[in-house]
């Protein structure tokens, strides 16, 4: 799979296109992925170090039927039960681990299901992240939001009955300023109880800014806790610096969130050693600020514009639903977010398993809610898309149908304090 | 059931002792839920009732029942004041549970900081019911700040497990003047019939409700339970050897005078 996500622009100039094939072929003109650039905060902290021994050692083939059955088995999952979980040797259990995985979502959400939205304020990136379709180098519509628009776009989706978001822009501090999306996050705070950021990973002082501002929580991927892997994957730009992107988590909770997502990109490399770091992200943070919420997402490679060659195949949505079941046995007490790349018919089964929280009325694109949601032409430009999604239900309809599937959605369970 | 026997909390008389939960399950259960419960106060997450759209729960809650809004969510003392006083805007009266955890994995209750929330909002004219790990200074203290109870867990929030801290609930029994309310843990109407053989004047519970396989006919259940247990206190447990044999004759019979 190496390599295969490249695609040329017929836009860009030679110039241009030389530094990236340079950077794509030559990774001697690449900046050092460990080290910290101008202006990154350094913390001292030792969860890297304790997640990623305990990944270095893993060795998911290892573990044996009698280690899963045994994980099965025990009233509480050790590290070692949840290694076993994740192992290919616990494929043929997966039904059983999602009964288990069932009665400990139960017990600590009960028949709840969380509903939220993202909204995109911005695509402007500054990295060469070969997978991502907001890559500086693919030739998309880049757009960001006026403060009118936002606020436009915001009316939308609160209309619907949305009372959390989650806003997200391209990682480009030079077009997306942290004021621009402070001042994001203040108008966000007029129409939703809950607000979400995920943006590129910045200092504490800039976490404690927008926390103020009205955001409460924070969503960081690593994409791939692998770093040599990461290395080959992140060519160019801020996010290329994986350390920092690592500690994102613990610098927004020292910054005053009440929360922090974490995630892999389920397929950029092995997803069982990815699953185990991003498990263990969670896990080893909690012991270290304990009033944390905390969630984990899923996600899995999907198509991206002008480049339909992308589909790993490694990830299936039997792998995928024996992480998400590991996930639940291990860390009962996290929450869970199925996103919408995610299919309908995968969304409604893991509800009733290990998920605890899915995305509605979903739009990827810049500055599209207002005419996909009134369904009216819209008159103004409007910026490509990151991913393709896969369940496009709207609110109303994902309300009816986790009703209907004996669930409770909930649209706030929260309070800004 | 005598008829004076009640359930006085901030001066408020209850005849049923058990507080139902209004969390894990469906909206349109409550009103079934409380019906057979026999509930008189039910409790709500004021996190959950700050709603403005689809389904709110307080349009859930049957007319007559004592709404008791919780402050989950809080961190700390200042941030549960902060949401009971919400929970007083929203209409939801002057009681209120103070629930506040700092551990998100085990959600154990902060005894120094529900201390330190339950004097401002007893001053503030609160009806205060405290969540409390079953430590007996803490309990002194919250009597001290002017809790109107205290509530002591049975076992960790959700878990069903029971009586586990026991020997600690009648301490407080045994040791505290104002009514002693279990919350959280208990899993089973057998469980909740044992505290209040034991002396405890109302029970609390939710998961176990929740995670029944019928969640009216639990409510039933427990209500029966609570109501023997009450019984049972009242007409005074009868003795249970725990050693040997009694003798026939006095032991003490061979002494003259």
């Amino acid at each position: 799979m190496e390599n295969s996500f490249f695609v040329d622009s017929g836009k860009l100039s030679p110039a241009a296109l030389e530094r990236k094939h340079r950077l794509e072929n030559d990774p001697s003109c690449r900046t050092n992925h460990m080290e910290y650039m101008e202006g990154m905060e350094m913390i001292e902290s030792d969860v890297c170090e304790k997640v990623m021994s305990q990944v270095k050692e893993y060795d998911s083939t290892k573990y044996t039927v009698r280690d899963v059955i045994a994980a099965l088995e025990h009233e509480t999952c050790t590290l070692e039960d949840f290694k076993a979980l994740l192992s290919p040797a616990a494929e043929p259990y997966l039904e059983r681990m999602a009964q288990r995985a069932r009665i400990e979502t139960g017990k600590h959400f009960g028949n709840t299901v969380y509903l939220f939205t993202p909204l995109y304020i911005a695509n402007y990136c500054e990295n060469y992240c070969v997978y991502c379709g907001f890559n500086c180098y693919n030739d998309i519509r880049r757009m960001k939001l006026s403060m009118e628009q936002i606020d436009r776009e915001m009316k939308s989706i609160a209309d619907s009955g949305m009372e959390e978001i989650l806003i997200l822009t391209g990682e480009s501090r030079a077009k997306s300023s942290i004021e621009y999306i402070g001042e994001a996050c203040q108008l966000a705070r007029k129409y939703f109880r809950m607000v979400g950021l995920e943006i590129y990973p910045v200092n504490t002082d800039e976490y404690r800014y927008l926390h103020e501002c009205g955001a409460d929580y924070v969503t960081v991927f690593q994409e791939t806790y692998d770093a040599d892997k990461y290395e080959t994957l992140h060519l160019l730009g801020h996010k290329r610096v994986w350390p920092y992107r690592f500690d994102a988590q613990e610098r927004a909770l020292r910054g005053g969130m009440r929360g922090v997502a974490f995630s892999a990109l389920l397929g950029l490399s092995d997803f069982r050693k990815d699953a185990l770091a991003s498990a263990l992200h969670v896990y080893y943070l909690q012991r270290k600020y304990p009033h944390a919420e905390m969630s984990l997402s899923c996600p899995r490679l999907r198509p991206i514009i002008n480049n339909d060659k992308i589909n790993p195949l490694d990830v299936h949505e039997t792998q995928l639903c024996q992480v998400l079941c590991a996930y639940r046995i291990f860390l009962p007490f996290v929450g869970i977010t199925v996103s919408s790349r995610e299919s309908e018919s995968f969304r409604n089964g893991i509800v009733k398993i290990a998920a605890t929280k899915i995305s509605a009325g979903v739009s990827t694109g810049i500055g599209d809610h207002e005419s996909k949601y009134s369904g009216k032409e819209s008159d103004s430009a409007e910026g490509d898309e990151q991913f393709e999604i896969d369940d496009a239900r709207s609110l109303d309809k994902m309300y009816q149908d986790m009703s209907r599937e004996g669930l409770q959605p909930v649209l706030n369970d929260y309070l800004y304090v | 059931m005598k008829n004076d026997d009640k359930l006085v909390l901030g001066g408020k008389e209850f005849s049923s002792r058990f507080i139902l939960g209004s969390g894990k399950y469906s909206l349109s259960l409550i009103e079934a839920a409380v019906r057979d419960a026999g509930a008189e106060i039910i409790t709500l997450a004021v996190r959950r009732a700050n709603t403005k759209e689809h389904e709110n729960i307080l349009d859930y809650i049957p007319e007559g029942v004592t709404l008791l809004p919780n402050t989950s969510g809080a961190r700390n003392a200042d941030e549960a004041v902060r949401i009971a006083r919400l929970a007083r805007e929203l209409g939801c009266g002057n009681f209120v549970k103070v629930e506040i955890m700092r551990d998100s994995k085990y959600l154990l209750p902060d005894n120094n900081e529900t201390i330190k929330a339950t004097e401002i909002l007893a001053k503030d004219g609160f009806v205060v019911l405290p969540y409390m790990y079953p430590d007996l200074y803490a309990a002194r203290d919250l009597v001290n700040a002017g809790a109107s109870a205290v509530m002591p867990l049975a076992s960790p929030i959700g878990s069903n497990k029971g009586l586990a801290t026991k020997e600690f609930i009648q301490i407080l029994i045994d040791e505290i003047e104002l009514p002693v309310i279990v919350d959280a843990g208990i899993g089973r109407p057998s469980q909740a019939c044992e505290a209040m053989e034991m002396g405890v004047a109302a029970i609390m519970a939710n998961t176990a409700l929740a995670t029944a396989g019928n969640l009216p006919l639990m409510a039933s259940a427990f209500k029966s339970a609570i109501e023997a247990g009450r019984m049972a206190y009242l007409a005074k447990l009868g003795r249970v050897l725990t050693r040997g044999a009694s003798a026939s004759d006095p032991l003490t019979g061979f002494l003259r005078n």
